[in-house]
């Protein structure tokens, strides 16, 4: 228990230390940030008025404040150029981010485990021989690259999958299942969520295939195969069980860090997600929405962060006698 | 066993010639190395090289512009829909991309082995301290930052450098700090303490240099990342224009519709390099961690 209640406090401290990063970044650095949103032909009055609008007339300590006090209460402000709440826009484009992650992570664990506990079993065939060399090629990929060759293969050559975007220009849904289980939608995610596979199967796929080969040598496999157990047996419910474990805890740090790099897939594909929200947002120097953009995918890493530790010690209990 | 026979150190040129043996006794290793010089020897012909200026804008023969020509003799890789010439940016950009690498390897490593060196020599609040900075900066959602850095301190090659630097030294120092806790364990360090010996020549002679493999796996780890940082941050518009790096003519490509016109021989090349550099960084840290972990290679 104290455990968990250190783990929790020290995520709280991370986040709130991101947070005055983040604050102190956009308020210190040269440049002044209203420049972007105030025109030039404004009168003093009407500068005035829309510093004092979004706070930007306080001394640097009270604004802090402010922004400490509305993080709590869930809010990011007003976005600059919109003029609508940052954290409404924040939820309406967070499921597409959360399904597209979610998507392309199970696609690429599944894969990645079965192909890694394969290459284990089958050590020093064909397999391996091409495969290592390939899955270190899908590693050093650039993501957009692999976005960007796949689209001018499958969405502007055959014509399969459309270019760009969640849903076709138009579509209107009744509820929101309706939406993201329309095939409409589903169409649309295919090419955004293989390119995101292909560069995140990689990691499973490494690491199941080191943890077969560590589990192959221990005592309980060596004992199932004196037990004259079919090869088979012994590799899927002996060995490839026990090395997926350190895959559960790798599935909860990926989830964090995929919610930053889907940055790029996302502008890749015009996916209306946080990634690109924040990418719009930070070139259109709206920094309130960038800010929480930003802050969103913070609080979800630090949060998988968290959980992966948890499940660690819950899954592995040779792990958490070491903590405390 | 009497306490008074001399440990007989191999002589030291013999222990680098086997440690060279024993490193490209790995396949990849080699692989990773022949990549690097080729893409070095690339990178200093460059200027030769490049049959053209990377940023000029050609004409035919007949005063027309030279817009997406398919590759030829006088165009290797063909020309983009503004008339440059591919091939010339291509080999011109094999110098932003491994000056963003090595420099940005450099950082990490000096920085990541300074902090965790601290840290684990000093302990106490400095340690606290320290890893309490590591755990915030291990929580900034990578790319993310990048971007916001880059926008608010401008675009260029120096400043995305930085914020690899800042962001990838945490792995680096956590491993070295772990290190170094181990090391200040070992007797040749306690018999330097009390011999009087001074922090720093502690520090410089007796744990330095037992630190430096890994902070030199991890200076090789951070070339790809710095790679790919590069071309992700310049991709997503936020590069330095004046630059032509393999980021710049992807996002060239990809803004100037060259997807839709089915112009593989525009886009296809820098991609294709990125993958070689990178994979060749990590070939070569691969064969690098056999060299200092031999336990770990099954």
């Amino acid at each position: 228990m104290v455990f968990y209640a250190k783990r929790l406090a020290h995520m709280v401290f991370v986040l709130w230390a991101i947070a005055t990063i983040l604050f102190l970044m956009f308020r210190l650095l040269p440049g002044d940030p209203t420049i972007a949103y105030l025109d030039p032909s404004f009168t003093g009055e009407q500068r005035q008025m829309i510093l004092h609008d979004f706070g930007l007339d306080q001394p640097l300590w009270w604004q802090y404040v402010l922004f400490l006090g509305n993080l709590l209460h869930g809010q990011f402000g007003l976005s600059f150029r919109q003029r609508l709440p940052v954290t409404d826009m924040i939820l309406s484009v967070l499921p597409n981010t959360l399904l597209l992650t979610l998507v392309a992570l199970i696609a690429a664990y599944a894969f990645g485990a079965l192909v890694g506990a394969l290459m284990a079993w089958k050590r020093g065939g064909a397999l391996e021989t091409i495969g290592i060399p390939l899955v270190l090629a899908t590693r050093a990929a650039p993501e957009f690259w692999i976005g960007m060759v796949l689209l001018a293969v499958f969405a502007f050559g055959v014509g399969w999958f459309p270019a760009g975007g969640a849903t076709s220009p138009g579509a209107v849904f009744t509820s929101n299942l309706a939406r993201y289980s329309s095939a409409d939608f589903l169409r649309h995610l295919v090419l955004p969520a293989f390119t995101l596979m292909i560069y995140l199967q990689g990691l499973p796929l490494l690491l199941m295939r080191s943890n077969m080969l560590e589990v192959m040598g221990e005592e309980f496999v060596i004992m199932a195969r004196m037990k004259g157990l079919p090869e088979r047996t012994i590799m899927l419910r002996h060995a490839a069980r026990n090395a997926l474990l350190p895959l559960v805890t790798a599935f909860a740090l990926g989830f964090g860090a995929t919610l930053g790099g889907d940055v790029v897939v996302e502008t890749v594909f015009s996916w209306p997600g946080l990634g690109r929200m924040l990418v719009d947002a930070v070139s259109s120097s709206d920094y309130p929405l960038a800010q929480g953009a930003f802050l969103m995918i913070a609080a979800v890493l630090v949060t998988m962060n968290l959980l992966a530790d948890i499940a660690y010690g819950l899954l592995d209990p040779r792990v958490a006698h070491g903590r405390r | 066993m009497d306490g008074g026979s001399t440990i007989v150190l191999p002589a030291k040129r013999r222990g680098l010639r086997t440690a060279l043996r024993r490193y490209f006794a790995d396949p990849y290793a080699v692989v990773g190395c022949v990549i690097y010089v080729v893409f070095i020897v690339l990178g200093i012909l460059a200027g030769w090289l490049a049959q053209y200026d990377p940023t000029e804008i050609l004409f035919t023969d007949d005063g027309q512009l030279a817009a997406s020509l398919p590759p030829s003799a006088a165009h290797w890789l063909g020309t983009t829909n503004l008339g440059r010439d591919i091939f010339s940016q291509l080999v011109m950009g094999i110098r932003p991309s491994l000056f963003v690498g090595i420099t940005a390897a450099v950082g990490v490593s000096a920085l990541g082995t300074a902090v965790g060196v601290l840290a684990g020599y000093f302990g106490g609040v400095v340690d606290t301290l320290l890893m309490r900075l590591t755990d915030v900066v291990l929580g900034l959602p990578f790319l993310p930052f990048v971007i916001v850095l880059a926008a608010l301190l401008g675009p260029s090659l120096q400043n995305v450098v930085f914020s690899v630097v800042i962001l990838l030294w945490p792995n680096a120092a956590r491993i070295i700090r772990a290190q170094l806790l181990t090391l200040m364990q070992r007797q040749f360090i306690e018999a330097a303490r009390v011999t009087g010996a001074s922090h720093s020549r502690i520090i410089l002679v007796h744990i330095l240099p037992n630190i430096l493999p890994l902070s030199l796996l991890y200076g090789s780890i951070s070339v790809g990342w710095a790679i790919l940082t590069q071309a992700s941050v310049s991709f997503l518009g936020f590069g330095d224009q004046d630059t032509i790096s393999w980021g710049f003519m992807l996002q060239d490509a990809y803004a100037s519709q060259a997807l839709s016109q089915a112009q593989y021989n525009w886009f296809v090349p820098p991609g294709l390099c990125i993958v070689f550099v990178v994979a060749a960084g990590f070939f070569l840290s691969r064969g690098y961690e056999n060299l200092i972990f031999p336990k770990l290679k099954q």
